[in-house]
């Protein structure tokens, strides 16, 4: 299942994983030891963001090592652009309801 | 093209907030009452061909608005409101969520916090948009939204109409 994105990244630990990666790959011990955490919890936290296709798996010999993913991020900033497209659709009507009831009052 | 109002729409993904800033060319009051008062929130809430349709709005605290959004097909999509707190002219909170027909509310919601002020006969609204998920903007979008593109032109022209009649 395709993971909500901003789960993804409402976790600070998560948050620091991708800042890390967007650096450099790592691997999931690299991250373990960089942040002092046990493999387990790192592997949920890996799990989570591959999900959200924040982070890319690349097999590299017998170690895997996590890609930052930054068209993921691209993609959701064009995302959001609908959204703002449909305030500003609201707001334009709003500019028409607000001018029709100004010139009712006069 | 009269649109040199302020409009600013900003999302912090870490924290699941949204910020929504826009100027209106008309009174502080008249601003609010666009806001609280169902029967002007329904004439713009819903972009076009959509339909606003509040069953009930009791704009107090603790009071709630349920409503729909109709597609022009005549399907709903039902949202419930409940008001947390409200200064007048200034200030109101309030949670907001989608529900069913028979206004049970689809948890969780978000929490939406709107802040008004006049200036040189201009209204500003800042809206921040708490807790809200890419799930939720995702269904919004989903409930016949998509086409808000379009018909935001389509808006947009007749708007433009209007003006040039003057």
């Amino acid at each position: 299942m395709k993971k909500d994105i901003f789960q993804a990244i409402a976790d600070p630990t998560r948050r620091a994983i991708l800042t890390l990666i967007a650096i450099q790959a790592l691997t999931p011990n690299a991250m373990a030891e960089k942040f002092d955490m046990s493999r387990q919890a790192v592997s949920k936290h890996i799990k989570v963001l591959q999900e959200s296709e924040l982070i890319k798996p690349e097999h590299s010999g017998r170690e895997i090592y996590y890609h930052f993913n930054p068209k993921k991020m691209q993609e959701i900033d064009n995302w959001l652009d609908q959204f703002r497209r449909i305030w500003q659709t609201q707001f334009n009507q709003l500019d028409q309801v607000l001018s029709t009831l100004k010139k009712q009052k006069k | 093209m009269k649109n040199d109002l302020l409009f600013d729409f900003t999302v912090d993904k870490t924290t699941k907030t949204v910020f929504i800033t826009r100027e209106f060319d008309a009174s502080l009051s008249l601003v609010w009452d666009a806001f609280t008062k169902p029967e002007i929130l329904d004439q713009w809430v819903a972009p076009k061909p959509w339909l606003s349709r509040t069953k009930f709005m009791d704009f107090k605290v603790g009071g709630r608005r349920f409503y729909a959004m109709v597609s022009p097909e005549g399907q709903e999509r039902w949202a419930i409101q409940k008001y947390i707190s409200i200064s007048p002219k200034t200030n109101f909170k309030m949670f907001n969520a989608f529900a069913d027909k028979d206004e049970n509310p689809e948890l969780p919601g978000s929490e939406w916090d709107y802040n008004f002020s006049e200036q040189n006969g201009k209204t500003k609204v800042i809206i921040t948009i708490y807790n809200e998920s890419l799930a939720r903007l995702e269904k919004m979008i989903e409930m016949g939204f998509k086409e808000g593109y379009a018909l935001s032109m389509k808006n947009l022209e007749e708007i433009l109409a209007t003006l040039s009649q003057k």
